[in-house]
């Protein structure tokens, strides 16, 4: 682009042994200088001073007291003079695996009924009906209202006793007795993914709805007049076109919710049903006093996350940077 | 004709429902806080009391209007941060070809999906190592993490798209790039800068994780953390009350920033994803 404005004299620049494309070029150097250090000392050395404390015994009290112990919080195999084999660590503690179990499943299920449910709601406020704004800025409420809270108020609604969803439940006769749906093991990941549905489905809305708003109109008058029917230009026009949005949309959701922490610790705390990688890496770290045990849980999510979203862009193509579309 | 009718009641029936499936909670949540004593305990669809009881209660103690105290002090000066170190950034990287440039974009995109999780315990040590542990300093410099990459990345999407026509005239009547950033783009710049800093001022305002583990005494709590610690003397006497009007109190604020800036927030949540 401006590379093409080299100096064949303009006007005089300034200061100038320097072409203008490299005198550029040092500036943009120093303005990126700030914020790549700033990044690199709140997430890259955090990051890596939590890998290498996985590999040490160090504790919450003693931060600099820990001794390397190698793979020990992983997987430490010990052969008793009896000729016994003991195995401990993170790989072989059914909890951990538990929490792996939960997280899966919650991710898979919340991100399947977001999808879904947030094409349905884009394609809604993609048609032109009396009243758009309304409901545009109605789906709006749910995102905007912090995790916790609305945690606190689901908490409520599905309160066992005098929540207001059992008593719906009641009176139109779907259940005949209350559920305690956030202290139940049965239904605690229900609930979850209930609350999760409600607060995220809007985000996915808007951004299928983007998608959706670039698809060119006339490719619709074009189908309507050659009289194909509409869900068959859905899944044959409409899909096709979008599938870059919603690639980018679900990866970004999947993110979110195999690292959820918030949504969990308040609405079914200490849930073994719930329970999440997160949840459980920090309740090792600060409330058991495991703390290079818990790092080194967190350093196997961020593994998990790594590689799925490597696998993700490779399989599905995505360009995420939005560098070669240009 | 019927059946044109007849899809056209579905379909309203469908708006109709997902307005109320959005609304309900938080309109039940308004109900709720009004009501005390024994009308909490009857599900009511309507609101019958108006009694401002659980708000003297809540605002009365000292720590909850503390706490949001914290939670602006917090959000506003972790967004300034961001959106200071980020308007430069972005020019760079939106404006100046260099080498790398798509890798530090896609490092930037890295940071900002990053599980908060996984930074957590060396953070703790960066932060007690700096004598920061159980100050607001302690979540300004952690919320720098998501803050940052994402109001680097909205802005680049947005100065690519200025004309470049304008930067060019500028360059031939010898402006430098940072004459160029703060006299030409930044006035273009200011709709962008609104929507991204309300957007990082969002994530501040709603973030949990570091805050609940970076705190230690009351005084130093954000709201959302100070909700979460709300409970009674028991399992069974959960305070529902106030902690209903203690939600209200800090989610009408941004429910009304959200819905004056509809459209903005709209363009910027978007402008990642699928812009490119």
């Amino acid at each position: 682009m401006t590379t093409s404005l080299a100096p064949n004299g303009a006007k005089p620049l300034p200061k100038s042994d320097l072409t203008l494309h490299q005198q550029r070029q040092r500036a943009a150097f120093w303005f990126l200088a700030p914020m790549v250090l700033a990044l690199f000392a709140v997430a890259a050395w955090p990051l890596l001073r939590t890998i290498y404390f996985s590999f040490t015994d160090t504790t919450l009290d003693d931060l600099y007291g820990g001794k390397w112990i190698g793979f020990g919080n992983y997987l430490k195999i010990t052969t008793l003079a009896s000729g016994k084999v003991l195995y401990r660590g993170t790989l072989v503690d059914p909890d951990w695996w538990n929490a792996v179990y939960n997280t899966i499943r919650f991710s898979i299920f919340s991100v399947i009924l977001e999808t879904i449910l947030g094409m349905c709601v884009a394609l809604v406020l993609n048609a032109e009906f009396k009243g758009r704004g309304l409901v545009r800025a109605a789906i709006l409420i749910p995102w905007a209202i912090p995790t916790i809270v609305s945690a606190k108020m689901w908490a409520w609604m599905l309160n066992d006793q005098y929540g207001i969803i059992n008593d719906l439940l009641m009176n139109l006769g779907i259940i005949s007795e209350k559920i305690a749906w956030t202290a139940s093991v049965d239904t605690a990941m229900y609930a979850v993914l209930m609350v999760d549905v409600w607060k995220t489905t809007p985000f996915m809305a808007l951004l299928i709805l983007a998608g959706l708003q670039m698809v060119p109109r006339d490719i619709y008058e074009a189908a309507k007049l050659d009289g194909i029917h509409p869900v068959k230009v859905f899944w044959k026009v409409t899909l096709p076109l979008i599938r870059p949005a919603l690639m980018v949309a679900v990866i970004f959701r999947m993110l979110d919710a195999l690292r959820i922490f918030d949504l969990i610790y308040v609405l079914t705390p200490n849930s073994k049903a719930t329970k999440t990688m997160s949840v459980i890496s920090r309740e090792n770290m600060i409330d058991f006093n495991n703390f290079a045990y818990g790092a080194a849980q967190s350093t196997l999510l961020f593994c998990i996350l790594a590689t799925f979203v490597a696998l993700y862009i490779w399989l599905g193509k995505v360009d995420l940077s939005g560098e070669s579309a240009k | 004709m019927n059946r044109k009718l007849i899809n056209n009641i579905a379909f309203y029936a469908l708006v109709v429902v997902i307005v109320v499936f959005s609304v309900f909670p938080f309109y039940y949540a308004i109900v709720t806080s009004f009501a005390t004593g024994t009308a909490l305990f009857e599900a009511s669809y309507w609101p019958k009391h108006f009694d401002l009881a659980n708000y003297e209660t809540v605002l009365g103690g000292r720590t909850f209007l503390r706490s949001i105290v914290n939670s602006v002090f917090i959000a506003t000066t972790t967004v300034i941060i961001a959106l200071f170190l980020a308007v430069t950034a972005s020019y760079a990287l939106a404006r100046v070809r260099f080498r790398g440039r798509g890798l530090l974009l896609m490092t930037i995109l890295a940071v900002s999906m990053f599980p908060q999780i996984a930074v957590l315990a060396g953070l703790i040590e960066l932060i007690k190592f700096s004598g920061l542990f159980n100050t607001p300093w302690a979540l300004i410099v952690s919320y720098t993490i998501f803050t940052l990459p994402f109001t680097v990345w909205v802005l680049t999407t947005f100065m690519r798209d200025l004309p470049v026509e304008i930067e060019e005239a500028a360059i031939v009547d010898g402006a430098t790039p940072w004459i160029i950033i703060t006299k030409v783009f930044l006035p273009l710049l200011w709709p962008a800068l609104v929507t991204t800093g309300l957007l990082a001022f969002i994530g501040a305002w709603n973030e949990f994780l570091f805050a609940l583990t970076f705190t230690l005494s009351e005084a130093q709590r954000t709201t959302p953390v100070a909700i979460a610690m709300l409970s009674g003397a028991s399992v069974q006497e959960i305070p529902w009350g106030p902690i209903m009007a203690a939600s209200v109190i800090v989610t009408v604020p941004l429910v009304v920033l959200v819905l004056i800036f509809q459209r903005k927030i709209v363009a910027g949540l978007t402008a990642g994803g699928v812009k490119g």
